[in-house]
């Protein structure tokens, strides 16, 4: 009872309570059919930029390579719906049709398993999950940190990148996965699928908004945050920090590729495009813009870019790159805290008081 | 992981390494920290040559020493953030080497260190700050699920009390003056429950008033635990210092109780004079 309090306030269990009835049963029953889709991407994108603010806003480690993470996921997923209609596809082939179209005979060892749902799940969060922490494990043990940092992880989901677009990787080349039809027997084209694909994000997203509050929350939580501010300090009263960091940054992984996972069916295709270097750094931009360490101001920020991304697109497409620029520009002058910050200033000079952790600049 | 402890600290024969130097007459069952004959050097500069140094449970020990004398770097090799290119440092009956161990294992061990710069967790608040220091497990999955007992709130209040900022436990450290946040560190310091403390510079930017309470908890503490104290005002260390030693370019120039040292016409011509 305690620690529920501890992870929020009375009032603020009661706005999420309020924001879960919203997302998960009024949206749902009022939203048209063929927006479904989108908005269940807009939660999976909510869940990516709750993993990017935990790694960046709490731990202060900014991340430019949580693009191939979710991408990962993604292809786990991706994987199990191609296995899931062997024999199917247009060459009535066992194998994926793009296998056929190289002359392969054989399925790739690294491809089997995945006719399985639990075993493709797994997988998609496992095989993200022990790169990260094979990778971070390297990375912070040699005290990697700040832009360096930022440089490796980009170098990572580029080089990620190369070797996906291979078709003699085995993930369909550049092309990727798509022509998806069924997930667990249920057609993917059937707006009942859909709508519990997106409660299935819906479900995820408080899910994982509700495991990062415990986290930052914790003392796991509060030792992370020192070793962001003073990591020497962290140190020398006796925490190990590149342990404390391996664990976020593993965890941050993993979410990521969890919305990775839910994203590919909705989507219905993934492809190394998911794991290009600006894919992550727009991760990066969700968060500045809704406030870095104030988890539900990473989901704000995500909606928000993605908002008016669908929109400027739309509207007048050869501008959206220069919008978000001067955006992130922008927010890193005015708004350091980001539109939470923003909102939290306002609402103090109005006379109230209740300040959130702010992250030094 | 040459210096894990294989046998009890009373027969620690076996223990690694064991240098061949005689350990002091009778000093040697009341030994808490033993510095021998360490040395450090920068790309050719020698912060440190040859400095041997025994420190004896609870004892409460001034280092002084003009600039550059190489204090702060021997903090820094007790600690385990600066390696020396040769001697070692021995914990109790010289049962671990220091130097072989990362900051976290020492500071595990109970060695608590003050910075010269006040250093806390600016974001956290002065009772948070306490609480990350405070004693206990420090694993990754032990502080995820961990809360304070009963007891660790006690001590906490407790600790916030000796260094008066029981005011302040909901400030943000980072909003404290220079002064309170130099007690604060003090007070993590004591939250770690360390067997050796090292304190660099505590006076810095305080005022007379908090010079004399800093004394007066630097002295209570000596006797259960021993207290190395880093300073430059003389004044400060006359009122604090039964044994001080002096470092000058990096060696041990004399070493005794403060009222020979200040008649040592060495010391007198490299420091006190000045």
């Amino acid at each position: 009872m305690e620690r529920l309090r501890e992870i929020h306030s009375p009032r603020a269990w009661m706005l999420l309570g309020g924001a879960a009835l919203l997302i998960g049963v009024v949206i749902p029953l009022v939203a048209p059919e063929y927006m479904v889709p989108l908005l269940g991407k807009f939660l999976c994108f909510g869940i990516a930029a709750l993993a990017m603010d935990l790694v960046w806003g709490y731990a202060g480690i900014l991340s430019l390579g949580h693009g191939l993470f979710f991408a990962l996921g993604g292809y786990g997923m991706g994987m199990y719906l191609m296995r899931v209609i062997a024999g199917e596809g247009v060459y009535r082939s066992n194998l994926p049709d793009f296998m056929v179209f190289l002359d392969w005979k054989q399925l790739p060892w690294y491809w089997h398993g995945f006719q399985s749902f639990p075993f493709a799940m797994v997988m998609s969060l496992v095989a993200p999950g022990v790169l990260a922490l094979v990778f971070g494990y390297f990375m912070f043990r040699s005290r990697i940190r700040g832009v360096y940092l930022s440089i490796v992880t980009q170098a990572l989901t580029y080089a990620a990148t190369l070797f996906f677009f291979q078709n003699a990787a085995g993930f369909g080349g550049n092309n990727g996965l798509t022509d998806f039809k069924r997930i667990l027997g249920a057609s993917l084209h059937d707006p009942g699928t859909r709508k519990i694909l997106y409660l299935a994000s819906a479900i995820a997203l408080f899910g994982t908004y509700l495991l990062c509050r415990f986290v930052v929350t914790s003392r796991l939580g509060r030792v992370v945050t020192a070793v962001r501010d003073a990591e020497l300090k962290s140190r020398f009263c006796g925490y190990e920090s590149t342990n404390f960091k391996l664990f976020i940054w593993t965890l941050s992984a993993i979410l990521c590729a969890l919305a990775g996972a839910l994203y590919v069916p909705q989507v219905g295709i993934i492809n190394p495009s998911e794991m290009q270097p600006s894919n992550s750094i727009e991760m990066a931009i969700w968060v500045a813009v809704g406030g870095r360490g104030t988890l539900g101001g990473a989901v704000l920020g995500a909606w928000l870019v993605n908002g008016g991304k669908s929109w400027l697109t739309a509207a007048l497409p050869s501008a959206w790159l220069y919008a978000l620029g001067a955006l992130f520009v922008a927010v890193t002058l005015f708004l350091p805290d980001g539109l939470v910050g923003l909102g939290s200033k306002l609402f103090r000079s109005m006379g109230r008081l209740r300040q959130p952790s702010r992250p030094p600049t | 992981m040459s210096a894990m402890p294989v046998t009890p600290p009373e027969e620690d024969d076996r223990a690694t390494p064991i240098s061949s130097l005689p350990i002091p007459e009778g000093a040697r069952p009341n030994l808490a920290l033993w510095v021998e004959n360490l040395s450090v050097s920068f790309d050719g500069f020698k912060a440190l040559t040859d400095v041997t140094l025994t420190l004896e449970k609870g004892e409460l020990r001034c280092l002084i020493g003009p600039n550059g004398a190489g204090k702060t770097t021997l903090m820094d090799c007790i600690t385990g953030k600066t390696r020396p290119s040769s001697g070692a440092v021995y914990l109790e009956s010289r049962l671990y080497d220091l130097t072989k161990l990362s900051e976290v294992r020492i500071a595990q061990l109970g060695i608590g260190r003050k910075f010269q710069r006040p250093t806390v967790f600016q974001g956290h608040t002065v009772y948070e700050n306490c609480e990350l220091a405070l004693a206990g497990k420090k694993g990754v999955f032990r502080t995820l699920f961990a809360r304070l007992s009963a007891a660790d709130r006690t001590r906490i209040d407790e600790i916030l009390e000796l260094i008066g900022l029981q005011d302040h436990a909901k400030r943000q450290a980072g909003l404290l003056a220079h002064g309170q946040k130099q007690w604060l560190e003090i007070g993590m310091l004591l939250a770690q429950a360390p067997s050796v403390l090292l304190v660099d510079e505590p006076i810095a930017g305080m005022t007379h008033a908090e010079t004399e309470r800093t004394a007066e908890l630097l002295l209570s503490l000596a006797g259960s635990h021993t207290v190395v104290v880093v300073e430059h005002d003389m004044e400060f260390v006359r009122s604090i210092a039964r044994r001080v030693t002096v470092l000058h370019q990096g060696k041990v120039l004399a070493e005794g109780p403060m009222a020979q040292i200040q008649k040592d016409p060495r010391v007198v011509e490299v420091y006190l004079g000045a």
